[in-house]
């Protein structure tokens, strides 16, 4: 089956195009196209913008702003983001990193999504032809596409290396499907004690989700066995894990624990 | 349905021709272009059995568009021999039976183009990794990694 493809240079025209039942915005393709080759036929069109603007990196003032069209590759070739690395290392292998967007990784359902689950720990903002809002509520309300217009950037406070802790526990290595990802970006006082804690996880419902319970209980901890303790006991609390062909939503649950733990005193 | 004009260079050649709108490059490649080389496996992204280079990046072409190519260059494994030379790759898949039924092999030859052409003298771990989004249900991926490295081997004493 052959699909309509509309490109614009401009952002806002991309989004108007967007209004129609069925016209889908193509960012790097490797979800869209793959879906339309599988035989979704709710897909009848694609929209897609060259805008500059989609493709830059700009790192000012300690603010980093990616545009949506912006690939893991290309986060991976900016030293700038050496905090994002470990991140869009887990997306895929070295092809699919080369094609898959920043901006299509917001709207990748579980397992997939690895890339926003270290962004969610690390309190992004999505910006959008039509406003902007935090992560958490982008993707609260991430499948009323039309309403949304197309993403334009994600921008956050750049993560000095090792801020962020991130694990992808997967089965296949180096570029398996994820059985859980997990973001944490901590911040320690002066006596080593959690002061702040941002929690993310991945594969523990349709799209990656924040462990608030898990991220209270650290406060005031030092990463050690017995002051962890209760933080890993709730790491579950308020989760919904999908079932997939890499893992059962129980299997998901049981080794949450055991793999935040590791990802604490690590 | 509707066609649409693309033009690209493809192994050196400008090529213009018609395509159906929304079209993958596989399929423009194979069905219109007559290269034959990418291989479609699985048209999911999974096997690596299309890999074609785009403009010097490794690409999927089952999930690229051929639209999406307008002015870029694109090379593939039929590309590769130079009047009825093969390349250090393909010699080397060749002398070291890294090959055996061959539809990975057009994408596996291209994956690891792009890591000869970034990386001159690559480590094993590096072939793994360029070779990752790569499946091979054949050769048990050992015969290709050596091929890999000994092409690597025998452009740095050339170049030496
Ligand atoms: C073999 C394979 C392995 C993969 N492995 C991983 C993995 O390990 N981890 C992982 O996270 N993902 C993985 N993925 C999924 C995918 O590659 C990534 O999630 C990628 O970031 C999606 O981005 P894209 O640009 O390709 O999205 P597209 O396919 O272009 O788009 C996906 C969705 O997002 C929408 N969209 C895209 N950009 C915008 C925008 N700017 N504004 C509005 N809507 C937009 C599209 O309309 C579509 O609905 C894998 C995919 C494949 C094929
Ligand atoms: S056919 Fe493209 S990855 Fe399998
Ligand atoms: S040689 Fe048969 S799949 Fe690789």
């Amino acid at each position: 089956m052959s699909l309509a493809v509309q490109t614009y240079s401009s952002v806002r025209d991309a989004s108007d195009a967007l209004k129609p039942d069925g016209i889908c915005y193509l960012g790097g393709g490797t979800l869209v196209v793959r879906a339309v080759n599988e035989g979704d036929v709710s897909i009848t069109g694609y929209v897609r913008s060259t805008a500059p603007t989609l493709q830059t990196i700009d790192i000012t003032e300690g603010r980093a702003t990616i545009g949506a069209s912006v690939t893991m590759a290309a986060v991976l070739g900016n030293a700038g983001l050496a905090g994002l690395h470990p991140v869009a290392k887990a997306v895929g292998g070295p092809t699919v990193r080369n094609m898959a967007t920043v901006g299509g990784n917001l709207f990748a359902p579980a397992p997939y999504g690895d890339f926003t689950v270290g962004l969610l720990a690390l309190e992004a903002t999505v910006h959008g032809a039509d406003g902007e809002s935090p992560i958490e509520d982008f993707l609260a309300g991430r499948d009323d596409r039309r309403k949304r217009g197309i993403v334009t950037a994600v921008s956050l406070d750049v993560p000095s290396a090792g801020v962020l802790r991130f694990l992808k526990v997967s089965r296949v290595k180096p570029r398996g499907v994820s059985v859980v990802t997990i973001a944490a970006a901590l911040a320690l006082d002066d006596a080593n004690k959690v002061k702040s804690a941002r929690i993310a996880l991945g594969c523990m419902a349709d799209r990656p989700i924040r462990a608030q319970a898990a991220e209270q209980a650290l406060i005031g901890c030092k990463l050690e066995k017995d002051d962890i303790r209760n933080a890993v006991a709730v790491i579950g609390e308020g989760t919904n894990p999908i079932t997939d062909p890499v893992a059962s939503a129980w299997y998901r649950s049981e080794v949450l624990p055991v793999h935040f733990s590791r990802l604490l005193l690590g | 349905m509707a066609r649409v004009p693309v033009q690209f260079t493809l192994n050196g050649q400008e090529r213009a021709e018609f395509v159906e709108s929304g079209v993958t490059l596989l399929h423009a490649l194979r069905d219109t272009m007559g290269d034959t080389s990418p291989k479609g496996g699985c048209q999911q992204g999974a096997c690596g059995a299309c890999s074609v280079i785009v403009d010097g990046e490794l690409r999927l072409s089952c999930l690229t568009l051929a639209e999406t190519c307008e002015g870029a260059s694109i090379e593939t494994a039929a590309g590769l021999a130079s009047e009825g030379v093969l390349h250090p790759l393909q010699r080397a898949i060749v002398d070291g039976f890294a090959a055996q039924c061959g539809f990975c092999t057009p994408g596996m030859i291209m994956a690891a183009k792009t890591l000869l052409d970034h990386t001159p003298n690559p480590t094993r771990e590096d072939v793994i990794e360029a070779i990752s989004g790569n499946i091979c249900r054949c050769t048990g991926y050992e015969p290709i990694i050596q091929a890999v490295l000994k092409a690597a081997r025998s452009n740095s004493q050339k170049a030496g």
